[in-house]
């Protein structure tokens, strides 16, 4: 078996899909013959045809639009927007339609999406191409938020999401399209949503992260461990649901928890991760909860982003000082 | 020098003029005149229930609700010209279409009631519920024809709007769509000249919203919406011409908002009394109804029947609707999620235990 990138388990993902399920269609800009800007639908085009592949119009609000009518009548779109910073024309139609029409109509119409993005920084992208805005997603009710932090993880949590009966945002931190390789079998076995992967154990601090930080989340972690403090790393992978269980029984065992996401701290996913544990463990903990996280400012221009997003020595310096 | 590469005409339509004088041919739907019975039935059974609805906000047994008085003809002529197997795509001032859909007057009172299950239309599996933000539904529409075109099913999907909805992009968008892709889709436009305060002239510098689909390449065409029968054959031809794969129609409808926007409102502050004694001259029903009498199709008799049976059917709906049963508290979270997740369980526990306080 071959190693694959990220950006391709996307892809092994989305063809296998198409194969096993009639009603996927897949679309968005460029998403057609030129197979994504990020190649992530390479090729797709070309097997399915462009009844199953194809571009659309340039209007995102058009893409979420067109998914609720697709999905209402039992197609199951991916819909790709090209980046995050370009989802917002489209929230209205994500919030006010995609997330209620269950509840709306009391459970006779629902809609089976998946709103696709590649999100954060560290690309060295033109202007309003680095944000991490998942927080605004997670925050509406109805709607389900997933981010893989590795090919298997992308591949196996995209399946779960084509599959879920409810829309799913699935944002691809695309700083690590294409970091790492590894063997993903193409077996069509989807991942659970709502679950998170203990990626490292530890008895001294539980590490929680997702997306693109994982990665220095897990390069801290490895240092730490040679400086003789043990980290337990969870990647959360799928921000809404939280499975704050699994981040709560490891803190309930560590006694110390870090939080890393490359997102503004403000109202961001750690500041819930620490408010429930707060509520949940508060006895447990010897140290207080702590975040790296984007700072709350506009996600700076390239030339400034690498002190933006959390690097491995804030993270390690954030982990020392609660090690007293 | 200049030459011109594109030019283009926008018709008007009307049939049976403001005096109730066919102007036209009768058209091929209307060969049986029981078919104009049973438009000017729905016509005046959605009045009576709008009157009615109007009554129960008012006494405090219904929240806000969009009354519909004047435009009546629109919503009539799309629920007459769509076949069952088509999907409406619905604003808040399609109640006649509804009904001739298989939704009933008793869940329109229930979703102005606050009450989710008035989406729920036991008998339709497939319409949208009534779209509240303005304009989005237009996207729906073009979704559903897509997914029609896709399955190559011959259905049609029909979508309604205001004309202040003709300003958002969502309108623009999704005829763009709906041509480039030619899909089978109808955009019907309610010109009732009014977004709650503001008059079609601040909305638009164009002569029509008809010729707003020129720019997506597709047939915009402008009729007499207070006249039904010229807006029943339109809409009908332009859901069949979608059927046949012949693409999108933009129908502009003209009529009047002889209402307030909402119960809300009082569009006294704004409509020029004058303009509303004009408009209230052309209004849909009293045209047919002097259309069917000339031509010994109606008479008082008929006319006394039709009242007291919608009036009977109406007292059904609002005695369904006032006696329904509350949703249980649960139901605020029972249809979120296919399987419910673990943290709207606790909170579910949670609401209904401080429900039990109470």
């Amino acid at each position: 078996m071959t190693n694959i990138t990220l950006v391709e388990a996307v892809t092994q993902a989305l063809a296998y899909e198409l194969k096993h399920d009639k009603d996927v269609v897949i679309f968005g800009e460029d998403v057609g013959h030129n197979g994504g800007v990020f190649r992530a639908t390479d090729g797709l085009q070309k097997i399915f045809g462009e009844n199953r592949v194809f571009d659309t119009p340039l209007a995102e609000s058009m893409i979420g639009g067109l998914a609720v009518g697709m999905s209402v009548q039992g197609l199951k779109p991916v819909a790709e927007f090209q980046f995050m910073g370009f989802i917002y024309p489209a929230m209205n139609q994500i919030v006010t339609h995609a997330a209620r029409m269950r509840n709306r109509t009391r459970g006779r119409l629902h809609c089976p999406i998946v709103f696709r993005a590649p999100f954060g920084g560290g690309i060295r992208a033109p202007e309003h191409h680095s944000e991490s805005t998942e927080a605004l997603f997670a925050h509406i009710p109805g709607l389900q938020v997933v981010i893989p932090s590795s090919p298997k993880r992308a591949y196996g949590l995209l399946l779960a999401a084509i599959r879920n009966p409810d829309p799913v945002i699935f944002l691809e931190p695309k700083r690590i399209y294409r970091l790492t390789k590894q063997p993903v079998p193409d077996d069509g076995i989807a991942l659970p949503l709502g679950k998170c992967f203990t990626l490292k154990q530890g008895d001294d601090v539980t590490l929680v992260s997702f997306g693109a930080s994982v990665h220095e989340t897990l390069q801290a972690a490895n240092q730490l461990e040679e400086e003789g403090v043990s980290c337990e790393v969870i990647d959360v992978a799928t921000i809404k649901p939280l499975d704050i269980e699994t981040i709560l029984n490891s803190v309930e065992h560590t006694g110390r928890c870090v939080i890393i996401h490359e997102a503004a701290k403000t109202g961001g996913v750690g500041a819930d991760i620490s408010a429930q544990i707060a509520e949940n463990c508060f006895s447990d903990l010897i140290a207080p909860v702590q975040r790296v996280t984007g700072y709350d400012t506009v996600m700076p221009y390239f030339q400034l982003e690498k002190h933006y997003i959390p690097s491995v020595n804030r993270i390690k310096n954030t982990v020392l000082s609660i090690m007293e | 020098m200049t030459h011109y590469v594109a030019q283009f005409e926008i018709p008007f339509v009307q049939l049976l003029n403001e005096q109730g004088i066919l102007t036209g041919e009768l058209p091929e739907f209307a060969s049986n005149p029981a078919e104009l019975c049973c438009l000017y039935q729905t016509m005046v059974k959605t009045r009576l229930f709008d009157k009615k609805a109007i009554a129960l906000q008012r006494t405090g047994k219904m929240g806000t609700y969009a009354p519909v008085n004047g435009q009546e003809a629109i919503g009539t002529a799309i629920g007459h010209a769509m076949r069952e197997e088509d999907v409406f795509i619905p604003y808040y001032r399609d109640y006649a279409a509804q009904f001739q859909r298989g939704v009933e007057m008793s869940d329109i009172l229930s979703y102005w009631g606050g009450d989710e299950r008035g989406s729920q239309f036991q008998d339709n599996a497939e319409d949208l519920p009534i779209c509240v933000p303005i304009a989005s539904q237009c996207l729906h529409a073009a979704g559903i024809g897509f997914a029609f075109k896709h399955r190559k099913q011959p259905r049609v999907a029909v979508v309604c709007i205001g004309d202040g909805g003709t300003s958002e992009g969502d309108f623009y968008e999704a005829m763009n769509v709906a041509g480039v892709w030619n899909l089978p889709v109808v955009f019907v436009v309610n010109n009732n000249q009014w977004a709650i305060s503001v008059s079609i002239k601040q909305q638009t510098a164009t002569q029509t919203i008809a010729q707003k689909a020129i720019a997506a390449g597709f047939q915009g065409i402008q009729v007499d919406g207070n006249d039904i029968i010229a807006t029943r054959k339109i809409i009908g031809d332009a859901i069949e011409k979608a059927r046949a794969g012949e693409g999108p129609t933009l129908i502009e409808a003209l009529t009047y908002r002889l209402s307030d926007h909402t119960t809300a409102d009082d569009a006294t502050r704004y409509q020029p009394e004058k303009e509303v004694k004009a408009a209230s001259l052309k209004e849909p029903i009293s045209r047919l109804k002097h259309y069917l009498e000339q031509a010994n199709l109606w008479n008082e008799n008929k006319e006394k029947a039709l009242v007291t049976s919608c009036n009977n059917a109406i007292k059904d709906a609002v005695e369904v609707y006032l006696n329904k049963p509350e949703q249980p508290v649960s139901s605020i979270f029972d249809y979120h999620y296919a399987t419910m997740p673990d943290y709207l369980t606790e909170q579910r526990a949670t609401a209904l235990e401080e429900a039990n306080h109470d």
